[in-house]
Formats: C-alpha cells, sequence, structure tokens
C-alpha cells in the first residue's frame, strides 16, 4: 500500500544507496551531466546526491529556471507598470527580487508605493481582479509546465468577461533552447537530465529529435532522490554503451505525448512568437504570446508597451553560467557583490537559480 | 518555478463534461484540506488517485498501480544481477 504522501517511497535511503552503487560501479570515465530544470538543481542540493555519486560524475545547471531567463528588459517592464497609477501587480514571490536593468527591483517598487501582491496560482491573480475596479496585471512567466495553467486562467477570465485582468507574457518553451545549447560546437555536456514536470505537459516524444540529431543521451528525470539517480544511472549506462536516445525515469508521471488537454489548452490562448532568453539571447519560437482574439488581456497591448533591448549586467557570467561553461565559483562578484540578498544577475535571483543554489548550499 | 507535488484525491466536486464550469478535487496537504483545480489534467481522477499539483492546478492524474511500476523498475535497476557488470 502506497501512503497518501506519494513522496516519501521514492526517498527510501537503502534503495537510493544502491543505485547510488551502480552509478559508482557503471562509470568508467569523468562525465558532465546537465540538469536541464531548476527544479532539478534545488532537488539535487537539497536531497544531497552529489555526495552521493562518484567524484568523476559532474553536474551542471542548465538554462532551466523560467525567472533566471527573463530579460531585463521585460523585467524593466513588469516594474514600470507595477508603478503605474491603478495597477496592482501580482505575481509569484520569486520575481520580487529581481533587478530590472537600472538595478531596482519589485520589491524596492513595493516599498516606493507600487500595489505588488504575492500570489500561489494565477487563479489568485484572477480572483483579485474579480473583487477590485483596478487593472489587475500577472506577469506570466514560466515553461510549459506553467503555460497551461494561466491558458486556463485567461478561458475563465474570458468566460466571466473580467475585463481587468491583464497579462504581461514572457512565456518560453524548452525544446528551442535546448536545440540552441546542443548545437554549441563548445557545449562539453555528455547528457542532459530532462526536466520532469514540462515533459509531463510536452511528452517524452518532444526529445527525440535532439537525441538523434546530436547524439545526446536524454533521460527524464522526476524530483525525489530516487528519481534523479535511477536518471542518472540510466544516462550513465546510454554513455558508456555510446547510445544516445530518450529515456524515461519519471513513467508515473511523463507520458509519451504528455499532457495532450493542457497542450489544446495552451494552443486555444497562445501562439509562438521569437524570445530573448537571459544568457542565450535571442531563440526564433522560443516564445508563446496571447493570440490576437485575447489581445484584450495583453498588457503590453493595452498600456502600449513596447519591447526594450536593454544590456544585461556588467560582470555577470550567468550566459556562461546557463550553458555549463563556467560555475558560480568562477565568476569574480559570487559571493561579494552578488548575493541572494543583493543578486547582480539572474542566476542569483531566483531561489532556482545555479548561483542561488551554489550560494545557499555554500558549495565553494 | 516547475515544482509540482503529488496530492491524493479525498472528493470530487464537479464533472468533467461541465465545460462551463470549474471542477475540483479535495486533497490533503499535510492535514490541511485543500481545493485542486481538474482544468488541465490529463485524465479525470477518481477519490485514491494521485494528482501531480502545480499552482493550484492538477496537470497529471495517476494511480497507485501506475506509482507502484515506477518504483518496480527502480528497485530493479538498483538490483545487483549476478553477471552483469553494471
Ligand atoms: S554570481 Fe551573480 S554576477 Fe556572477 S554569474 Fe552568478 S548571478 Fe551573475
Amino acid at each position: 500500500m502506497l501512503p497518501d504522501n506519494l513522496s516519501d517511497p521514492f526517498r527510501d535511503r537503502e534503495l537510493s544507496a544502491r543505485l547510488a552503487e551502480r552509478v559508482h560501479a557503471a562509470v568508467q570515465r569523468p562525465l558532465r551531466l546537465m540538469e536541464v530544470c531548476g527544479t532539478h538543481t534545488m532537488a539535487i542540493f537539497r536531497h544531497g546526491i552529489r555526495s552521493l555519486l562518484p567524484d568523476t560524475v559532474e553536474l551542471i545547471s542548465g538554462p532551466g529556471c523560467p525567472v533566471c531567463v527573463t530579460s531585463a528588459g521585460d523585467i524593466d517592464q513588469i516594474i514600470d507598470l507595477a508603478s503605474m497609477p491603478g495597477v496592482i501587480l501580482t505575481t509569484f514571490g520569486d520575481l520580487l527580487r529581481v533587478p530590472g536593468s537600472s538595478g531596482r527591483n519589485l520589491a524596492e517598487a513595493r516599498a516606493a508605493g507600487a500595489e505588488v501582491e504575492i500570489v500561489y496560482s494565477p487563479a489568485d491573480a484572477l480572483n483579485r481582479a474579480r473583487n477590485t475596479d483596478r487593472t489587475v496585471v500577472f506577469p506570466a512567466i514560466g515553461f510549459e509546465t506553467t503555460i497551461p495553467v494561466i491558458a486556463a486562467t485567461v478561458l475563465e477570465a474570458r468566460a466571466e468577461g473580467i475585463s481587468n485582468f491583464l497579462l504581461l507574457v514572457s512565456h518560453k518553451v524548452v525544446p528551442p533552447a535546448l536545440e540552441v545549447l546542443l548545437a554549441d560546437p563548445e557545449l562539453a555536456v555528455d547528457g542532459l537530465l530532462c526536466p520532469g514536470h514540462v515533459s509531463a505537459i510536452i511528452g517524452a516524444r518532444a526529445y527525440e529529435p535532439l537525441a538523434d540529431r546530436y547524439g545526446m543521451p536524454c533521460v527524464i528525470a522526476g524530483f525525489e532522490p530516487l528519481d534523479v539517480l535511477s536518471a542518472i544511472l540510466l544516462l550513465v549506462r546510454q554513455i558508456r554503451a555510446g547510445k544516445g536516445e530518450v529515456e524515461n525515469a519519471y513513467g508515473r508521471v511523463v507520458g509519451e505525448h504528455g499532457n495532450l488537454r493542457a497542450r489544446q489548452m495552451i494552443e486555444r490562448v497562445f501562439e509562438p512568437c521569437d524570445a530573448r532568453w537571459r544568457g542565450l539571447g535571442e531563440i526564433p519560437g522560443s516564445g508563446l504570446t496571447l493570440r490576437p482574439e485575447f489581445r484584450d488581456h495583453d498588457a503590453r497591448a493595452c498600456f502600449g508597451l513596447v519591447p526594450r533591448s536593454v544590456p544585461e549586467p556588467k560582470g555577470c557570467r550567468c550566459g556562461e553560467i546557463l550553458t555549463g561553461k563556467v560555475t558560480p565559483r568562477q565568476c569574480p562578484l559570487f559571493n561579494t557583490r552578488c548575493t541572494p540578498a543583493h543578486p547582480v544577475g539572474p542566476c542569483m535571483v531566483s531561489s532556482e537559480g545555479t548561483c542561488a543554489a551554489y550560494s545557499r548550499y555554500s558549495v565553494r | 518555478m516547475c515544482l509540482a507535488i503529488p496530492m491524493r484525491v479525498k472528493e470530487i466536486h464537479g464533472q468533467a463534461d461541465e465545460p462551463a464550469s470549474f471542477p475540483v478535487a479535495m486533497v490533503d496537504e499535510n492535514g490541511v484540506r485543500k481545493s485542486v483545480r481538474l482544468d488541465i489534467v490529463d485524465r479525470w481522477p477518481k477519490v485514491g488517485d494521485y494528482l501531480i499539483v502545480h499552482a493550484g492546478f492538477a496537470i497529471h492524474t495517476l494511480d497507485a498501480e501506475e506509482a507502484e511500476t515506477n518504483l518496480k523498475l527502480m528497485r530493479e535497476m538498483a538490483d545487483h544481477v549476478a553477471g552483469q557488470s553494471f
């Protein structure tokens, strides 16, 4: 019988130890594995996964933190909007301390009088709009995991005719960014730990073109210790056998085709666009924007905001960190001028950012 | 950001084919009853199933058997099979 808390059986220590042993036995040479997803970065630290692995297996973090890859220009627009009279900005909490191009963040805007409220779900943001005459803006930042949730909320707003609910959309989709990473001849990565909850929506098949084209071993992983360790073992076995295939270690959540209902919902509300990723630059077709029929919920359209291109913070090496070329300790600002309390670059701002995770768990 | 937590379904309110309403499942989170939206879930759940919940919405339904199958695969991977070097 499985317990109500399904995480428990997937944290079994004895089984973790045995999986780790299998990894030790299978590794033949130094390996660099990239965990694409910021939630994996956090899980790997929280569960002490590195301490179970051979020293020769290096885990590096990829561009999988949606807040970290949101461009400074988009952050500027969010802060500007929050400061407009008559606007209530509702947001997930991890956006509060993200600095825009001038170094100013939402927390400071709030201290200066802007109405900024933290919500747990976009449904709460919509609820806020139901209960006020003012304009409620929600910065729609996220990958495929979050996008259908926001799509459902837009459809609900539409169904109820709630016209004071606006989105500032900076959605990003994962596969085009992986394509850019893998096409980089300088990328020194032996295998990808693919994101579990993005894959719950897009399905395991979504990685097949990447595995085929670049011969890259790809294994989809969940977020408990057994999930991460079994995925690493599958990666190591593929590498050892010279394979580059897609395998799924998170079968209880991820199917071949993902969540068709959620994918339809995304299609109904959003359409592809080009998007600028912090650290990676402009990637064609890597964003999603509201379809024309939903433009009355588009904050950019309603407030006439034009996209801005602003430079990344000086000295910040996030671009190289997001592509696995350097680790945070190779950045001269790490833990000196750039700390979780006073972040300079995007990788330090979100709790899932690589620099923030390294700093919090004091990895030297 | 892509954090999503498994929660066990205790009750269900609403129906799959009621597009105009917003059906929810009631789950238990550390002893607190919470409602979870079912707008985008891939499979309609039943009481006793688990939901993977992200920002208040279920993104996936799984039953105990599917979880067991996944766990069994991991056990097999962990087992050292004689004659197998890795
Ligand atoms: S430590 Fe700060 S400045 Fe350096 S790369 Fe990380 S986020 Fe950028």
